[in-house]
């Protein structure tokens, strides 16, 4: 589904990703895990293109967007991201904020727009919440409300970037859930989290990202139990302790 | 009563003289015409500024290199040249670029005055474009959104009340700044007053009125703009 192919990504002097290869299977549930700087955003960001790789190719569900005029807009329609701080659009009400990108992007009509996105919001459980705006919700409100936008696309891949780490410590869990709930789903996923527990039971594999280089590359198991760099020894002694 | 407006002497003799006044408001018609012109040129040239200062604003808050180029020159040309002069060449240069192109005054007055306050809405709309957080457009990216689509339904919907004062105070210059027009003969308000008051030298109660009717088209505006910058930083 997506494919990696020596990418490189260089801001200025700095290289914040170092030819990494790497190929998502189409179902697969895909963590990226690492310490911070390591280049965990610019990687999950290059798979729909928000970062422009400075060399390589990254093939999504079959398109080269790397290539000359590549369809990118089109292919992110089937790529949807959640971001660590929401960004779900101020101005417009949850219900609003899910049906918009169908309509306007997809071309869809409004009464089928509004109809799935009520059910996704129903999914992610705030229904009661279709006609407020974003301000009037909780940090873990607006994020599942975020979810339930990315899912009203209907997408092939979902991107998650760090999603509970701007929430307060008692919203993490009603985040995860969603997220779990919809990892039992044949959807790709790529999660970028510092949420161990999460790793364990969501993910079916784990790649290790340090200072820009792919160290580990695994099933959660192996990642946890048997990690072949001391990098990632080192990393996950401190983070588990 | 004659007897108190003989004694006070302006009123008698002088630019303020009342026969003068008297004078202006037997062709007051003149001044009004003088007005609706003005309104017209004011109407279309904010819409013409409107236009171009969206999109030349967009285009210097994007991140391609020759659109951005481009805004930027053009903001930096308008706004530092006099508006006085741009108008002056618009009027001489096109009949020599363009032989037999006639442009009436009304037209070359609106394209001077939106190309001027064009440039001002620019950089207007590109502050607001920036005073969105880069979230809000790297999310409706995501979703498939194209730049010109992100902009129109996200970020141009938010950055507009944070730019409706300053734009309302750029309406307000704008009508001022039609008076510029008066220089090519344009029948504005300006044009009308000074035309009527050289004729005979009723300077003083023409550019009293004059200076009174761009108010009541400016005032309104400007406590426009006041209120709009109460609520927007109420919010
Ligand atoms: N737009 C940018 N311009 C310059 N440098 C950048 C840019 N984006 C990222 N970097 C740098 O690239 C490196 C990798 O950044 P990245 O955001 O991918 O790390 P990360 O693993 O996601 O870290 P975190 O856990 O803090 O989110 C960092 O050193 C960062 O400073
Ligand atoms: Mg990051």
């Amino acid at each position: 589904m997506i494919e990696l192919v020596g990418v490189n990504k260089h801001f200025g002097s700095h290289h914040a990703l170092k030819d990494i290869n790497l190929e998502v299977p189409s179902g697969q549930k895909l963590v990226i895990i690492g310490p911070s700087g390591s280049g965990k955003s610019t990687l999950i960001r290059c798979m729909n293109m928000l970062e422009k790789p400075s060399s390589g190719q990254v093939i999504v569900d079959g398109v080269d967007l790397t290539a000359h005029r590549a369809p990118i807009a089109k292919v992110r329609q089937s790529v949807a991201m959640v971001f660590q701080q929401f960004n779900l659009y101020p101005h417009k009400t949850v219900l609003e904020n899910v049906s918009l990108a169908p309509i306007v992007v997809s071309g869809v009509s409004k009464e089928e727009a509004t109809e799935s996105g009520f059910k996704y919001l129903e999914r992610v459980g705030l229904a009661e919440k279709a006609d407020k705006y974003p301000a009037q919700l909780s940090g873990g409100q607006q994020q599942r409300v975020a979810i339930a936008r990315a899912l009203n696309m209907h997408p092939k891949v979902m991107l998650f970037d760090e999603p509970t780490s701007a929430l307060d410590p008692e919203m993490i869990q009603e985040v995860l859930e969603v997220i779990i709930d919809l990892a039992h789903g044949g959807i790709t996923m790529v999660v970028v989290t510092h949420e161990m527990g999460f790793a364990k039971e969501a993910a079916d594999r784990v790649i290790f990202l340090d200072d820009g280089n792919m160290l580990e590359d695994g099933t959660p198991e192996h990642f946890f139990e048997n990690p072949e760099h001391d990098r990632t020894k080192l990393f996950l002694s401190k983070i588990l302790r | 009563m004659s007897d108190i407006i003989s004694k006070i002497g302006f009123l008698q003799q002088g630019p303020f003289a009342i026969p003068r006044w008297e004078a202006l408001f037997a062709n007051i018609d003149v001044l009004g015409r003088g007005a609706l012109v003005t309104l017209l040129v004011s109407t279309l040239g904010l819409a013409l500024a409107l236009a171009l200062g969206t999109l030349i604003g967009m285009m210097s808050a994007s991140h391609v290199r020759p659109a951005k180029a481009f805004a930027r020159a053009y903001v930096e040309f308008f706004q530092n040249t006099p508006l006085l002069i741009q108008v002056f060449m618009l009027y001489n240069a096109i009949p020599i670029l363009y032989p037999g192109l006639f442009i009436p005054v009304i037209v070359i007055g609106i394209l001077g005055v939106g190309m001027y306050h064009g440039a001002y809405i620019a950089e207007v709309v590109r502050a607001g474009i920036q005073s969105i957080g880069r979230g809000q457009l790297e999310a409706a990216i995501s979703q498939g959104f194209t730049y010109v689509g992100a902009m129109r339904y996200i970020i141009i919907p938010q950055a507009m009340r944070i730019v409706l004062p300053p734009l309302t105070n750029q309406a307000v210059s704008l009508i001022k700044n039609t008076s510029v027009i008066a220089i090519i003969a344009g029948g504005d308000l300006m044009y009308a007053g000074d035309s009527f008051a050289g004729r005979f030298g009723h300077y003083g109660p023409t550019y009293i009125v004059v200076g009174l009717l761009y108010f009541l088209m400016c005032f309104p505006l400007a406590r426009l703009a006041h209120r709009l910058e109460v609520r927007t930083r109420g919010n």
